[in-house]
């Protein structure tokens, strides 16, 4: 222990004391996080909070995914970037306030989209996954490649006054596949005009998932796995329903049906 | 029957009741965008019709939420 603590300086036992003094994190936990790799898949209304927190916890190593560039109607909600960002590239300027906050950490910024055929090889690199992305299709994709890589992973939605998120540790909880099978039809998913988000939401549902990810790291706690917790920021409810791996679930089950990872057809609602 | 509904308790005139139904008395607005668990074990979408509950069956309504951006 002793020779582990001199492995930060000075300034770092005072920039992580508040987690040093937690028993179940200590500097232990904070050695874990600093040595930790963590993939961040939206840097949205989401992925904005959560980089700004793991990049403060001092998770060491931090990639994120995005291709798209700041515009002003994000504002409202991504607190990571700032008006005088619009037009650049949203990795960017969240790789920027990461590293402001924190410049012990990496922050590794990848502006691509991901697909089947590049997610599997980005996320190989990461011990555990933040989904926040902002459609259906990158959801159910994340999810079967976790699952097929054995990668842990936080994934979260939102929707008006409501958010949603459950944790997963392939082969051994529910999937968000067993929750909820396939993609909903394209023309069921709320359109832009009809939808919309309470700024506030993302930051709350932002915020639980960057506690799963310090949590699942520093291995404090009992994570969301098994578990969809939803809430209704309306009036404040928040529940959470039990569930259970699926037998015949396509991509955790028995006897997987989904071999290979396919695109489903884009249904991007910017909310 | 009685069922249980996310949690809250609900009685029905009937012994047993399609998905499809429930989903109806419920109001859910969209019910392309909710996953279905019956006991543990969620539905398949194209099975809601088909799949009758009963008496003391524990449902819970998991709803699709896409946004995160």
């Amino acid at each position: 222990m002793v020779k582990k603590m001199i492995d930060f300086t000075e300034e770092q036992l005072e920039r992580y004391s508040r987690h040093i003094l937690l028993a179940d994190v200590g500097v232990e936990g904070q050695i874990r996080l600093s040595s930790a790799r963590v993939l961040i898949i939206g840097a949205g209304g989401l992925g904005a909070p959560v980089a700004l927190y793991l990049a403060a916890a001092g998770v060491g190593t931090i990639g994120i995914v995005d291709n798209d560039i700041v515009e002003v109607s994000n504002l409202q909600r991504q607190v990571c970037h700032f008006h005088n960002n619009i037009g650049k590239a949203k990795v960017e300027s969240a790789r920027e306030k990461m590293k402001a906050i924190n410049p012990d950490i990496t922050v590794i910024p990848l502006e691509k989209y991901l697909v089947a055929d590049n997610i599997r090889e980005i996320i190989r690199d990461y011990d555990f996954v933040v989904e926040g992305s902002d459609n259906f299709p990158t959801k159910f994709l994340v999810n079967d490649a976790c699952v097929m890589e054995s990668i842990p992973f936080s994934i979260g939605g939102i929707l008006r006054f409501d958010g949603q998120a459950m944790t997963i540790v392939p082969g051994e909880s529910a999937c968000y596949r067993c929750a909820f099978r396939n993609p909903p039809p394209p023309d069921a998913v709320p359109s832009c005009s009809e939808a919309g988000v309470l700024g506030a939401i993302a930051g709350m549902l932002g915020t639980i998932q960057a506690a799963e990810t310090l949590k699942f790291i520093t291995g404090a706690g009992s994570l969301l796995t098994d578990t969809l917790l939803s809430f209704d920021a309306k009036n404040m409810d928040f529940h959470k329903v039990r569930l259970q791996r699926q037998d015949d679930c396509a991509i955790c089950g028995k006897e997987p049906s989904i071999r290979t990872l396919v695109d489903y057809e884009q249904t991007t609602c910017g909310i | 029957m009685h069922i249980t509904v996310n949690g809250e308790n609900k009685e029905f005139d009937t012994s047993s009741l399609p998905i499809t139904t429930l989903l109806e008395v419920a109001k859910v607005e969209s019910p392309d965008m909710v996953s279905v668990q019956v006991n543990g074990k969620v539905i398949d979408r194209t099975l809601y019709a088909d799949t009758l509950l009963r008496d003391n069956d524990e449902v819970d309504f998991l709803y699709f939420m896409g946004g995160g951006a």
